[in-house]
């Protein structure tokens, strides 16, 4: 299906081509405050990108975006060549391949690991097809995959409320990946985790890297370090600077941002 | 090892229905079969006693399913079951025909009275029991479907949606209490004759009415049963614990509540039209929003989220209604706070939560080390 010229987004902008995540010149105020300033930002098909900023970046306000929570007063977001985000409902936004990760882990703490994932699996999410509907073979195949993914294979009947703060990290992970999204946006994967359960989050996000584009959000830089092939800094809404951590790093700007206050 | 109990290995759902299934049994049995004479006889009252908890246990299901699993506290759905009753009293005011004190054969004796001289139009087709039964379904349902579209869609929760349940069901109260809506007023429709030719007053009939009444528990007590454990049932539940989540996986969220709202208040709607044949009359005291608190109540005395544990809370609370009210009249509310408060603190899952917990407790020690 190709969409109609006009909606291209970037014919009209003249921005790199083959990106899986166009967001050009974001405004985004709350009551006078700009949370985004003129943010433009390209994520790459299949990339794994790591953001970081001091609070109040913008950083979670972007993912607002992104996710259909925020609407900018300004500027353009585009899901491929062809999607205009902006025209779109939070879970239209799900639907269309962008999985959100909360900074909290958010996940049915009364129903078991694997219904936790059955209820993420890609696929119809009308009421009369649920009532009716049932895990057939392959769907259960996939099921035992992304536990195998997430290595909560032993949890698999567990209330999910009994995981610890890491499982359910990661079983959030694998709730995305039932949707087979394009676009994963994952909020601090490792705050509060143990040094071993960092660990572990790092090899996990490295091997969804490639078969999907990843953009994790996080304050953690030893862990970003770990990960990351390329880094964005946002400060006050807008880029500060981009490119491999060592690069980041040595930028005075950045410096000035991290430590000069 | 601990002595089995007698109903070990008897799971809520099984006692439930299977003591369901004893009452359709025992009771026209006990009410026919044994002689008035016997101390074993059950009189035509107890019979009409038995299928007044009934039908509320099925309200006691629907406000279960709304807000044990969807947890969406609505105070409103005695709104939806006093509408089903209203659509019932309806048609059983036409078959009063030229039996009323007017004897109009038309007009129901208090359209006589305001002087009116024909059937407002909303009347019309009520004189057929199919259209009435269509309607029992079809008003209250419509009315939650259009409610719940605009409260969910502008994602109105909490305790604000309680807040306009309870204003819902109050408007309708203050509405129905007016002449002129052409509803009875304060008195409401009473007096009934028949039902589909037969005699309300006569024995079998409220048999049949009673049969009835438990066979609609039994099938609103499956159907809730399917949609909570079908995958609807677990989005919904996923929608009670984590709503944005929910949303984020591409969730409807405002379908599902919605679809839901719209059941639970056919239920509802389902349970007051049983209700009106058998106590005999329906006003708009029935609209009063104590009584959908009450509902809650029996809810959560019976135990949340289970179902059963709603049913047997709403007969048991009432049942002790009906005890205090004859025994203890003044002390009834006070007894009915006092048993919410117990619960509340100490039972947060209801009577049959306690149980499942001591019976899980038991079954623990019981086990070898």
């Amino acid at each position: 299906m190709s969409a109609p010229p006009d909606l291209v987004a970037p014919a009209r902008t003249g921005a790199p081509q083959g990106m899986a995540l166009y967001l050009e010149a974001i405004t985004v105020r709350f009551d006078g405050f700009k949370a985004l300033d003129r943010l433009t930002l390209y994520i790459e098909t299949g990339e794994l990108r790591c953001i970081i900023g001091p609070n109040g970046a913008g950083k979670t306000t972007m993912m607002d975006v992104i996710t259909g929570k925020t609407r900018p007063d300004s500027g353009s977001a585009w899901f491929g060549q062809s999607v205009d985000l902006l025209a779109h409902t939070e879970p239209q936004i799900a639907q269309l391949g962008i999985g959100r990760k909360f900074q909290k882990p958010t996940v049915f703490e009364q129903h078991s690991v694997f219904e936790n994932l059955e209820l993420a699996m890609a696929g119809s999410k009308s009421v009369w097809h649920s009532l009716l509907a049932r895990i057939d073979a392959r769907q259960r195949e996939k099921i035992d995959a992304t536990l195998q993914t997430i290595g909560l294979q032993e949890q698999r009947e567990r209330r999910a409320g009994a995981l610890s703060h890491g499982q359910k990290q990661w079983l959030e992970i694998g709730m995305l990946l039932m949707q087979e999204p394009q676009l994963l946006l994952i909020d601090e994967p490792v705050a509060g985790m143990t040094p071993h359960e960092t660990e572990r989050t790092a090899e996990l996000l490295l091997s969804l890297a490639g078969r999907h584009s990843v953009v994790v959000v996080e304050h953690d830089m030893e862990f970003v370090r770990s990960i990351a092939r390329r880094v964005t800094v946002l400060h006050e809404g807008r880029v500060l600077s981009e490119g491999s951590m060592d690069v980041v790093q040595s930028d005075p700007r950045v410096i000035e941002v991290y430590l000069g206050q | 090892m601990m002595p089995r109990l007698p109903l070990q290995g008897l799971t809520g759902p099984g006692l439930f229905l299977g003591a369901l299934a004893l009452a359709a049994l025992l009771v026209p049995l006990l009410n026919i079969a044994v002689p008035e004479s016997s101390a074993l006889h059950l009189s035509g009252y107890s019979v009409t006693l038995i299928a007044k908890y009934m039908s509320y246990a099925i309200l006691a299901l629907a406000v279960d399913l709304i807000w044990g699993y969807c947890g969406i506290l609505s105070l409103g759905h005695g709104a939806f079951f006093a509408l089903g009753g209203y659509a019932m009293g309806m048609y059983l005011m036409r078959q009063i025909g030229t039996r009323g004190v007017y004897g109009d054969p038309i007009l129901p004796d208090f359209m006589v009275f305001l002087n009116w001289k024909e059937l407002p139009w909303f009347w019309y087709g009520f004189d057929h029991l199919g259209f009435a039964l269509a309607m029992v379904v079809l008003v209250p349902g419509v009315l939650a479907l259009v409610f719940g579209f605009f409260a969910f869609r502008s994602r109105v929760s909490g305790v604000y949606l309680s807040i306009i349940t309870q204003a819902l069901t109050y408007a309708l109260m203050l509405a129905f209490f007016r002449n002129d809506m052409g509803f009875g007023g304060n008195n409401g429709f009473t007096d009934f004759k028949d039902i589909a030719g037969f005699s309300l007053q006569a024995p079998a009939t409220r048999m049949v009415l009673f049969l009835a009444t438990a066979a609609v528990l039994a099938g609103s007590y499956l159907l809730c049963r399917f949609v909570v454990a079908s995958r609807t049932g677990r989005v919904i539940q996923a929608v009670r614990d984590a709503e944005s989540r929910a949303r984020f996986l591409g969730y409807r969220v405002e379908y599902y509540k919605l679809w839901v709202f719209v059941l639970s208040a056919v239920l509802a709607a389902v349970a007051g039209a049983l209700y009106v044949p058998q106590i005999g009359i329906i006003n708009p005291g029935e609209f009063s929003p104590a009584n959908s608190i009450e509902i809650v109540i029996w809810v959560a005395i019976g135990g949340r989220g289970t179902l059963y544990g709603a049913a047997a809370g709403a007969v048991f609370v009432n049942y002790a209604k009906t005890f205090f009210t004859a025994a203890l009249p003044s002390f009834w509310l006070y007894a009915l706070g006092t048993l919410f408060i117990v619960v509340t603190l100490f039972l947060p899952r209801g009577i049959v939560g306690a149980f499942t917990a001591l019976a899980a407790g038991n079954a623990r020690r019981a086990q070898p080390e």
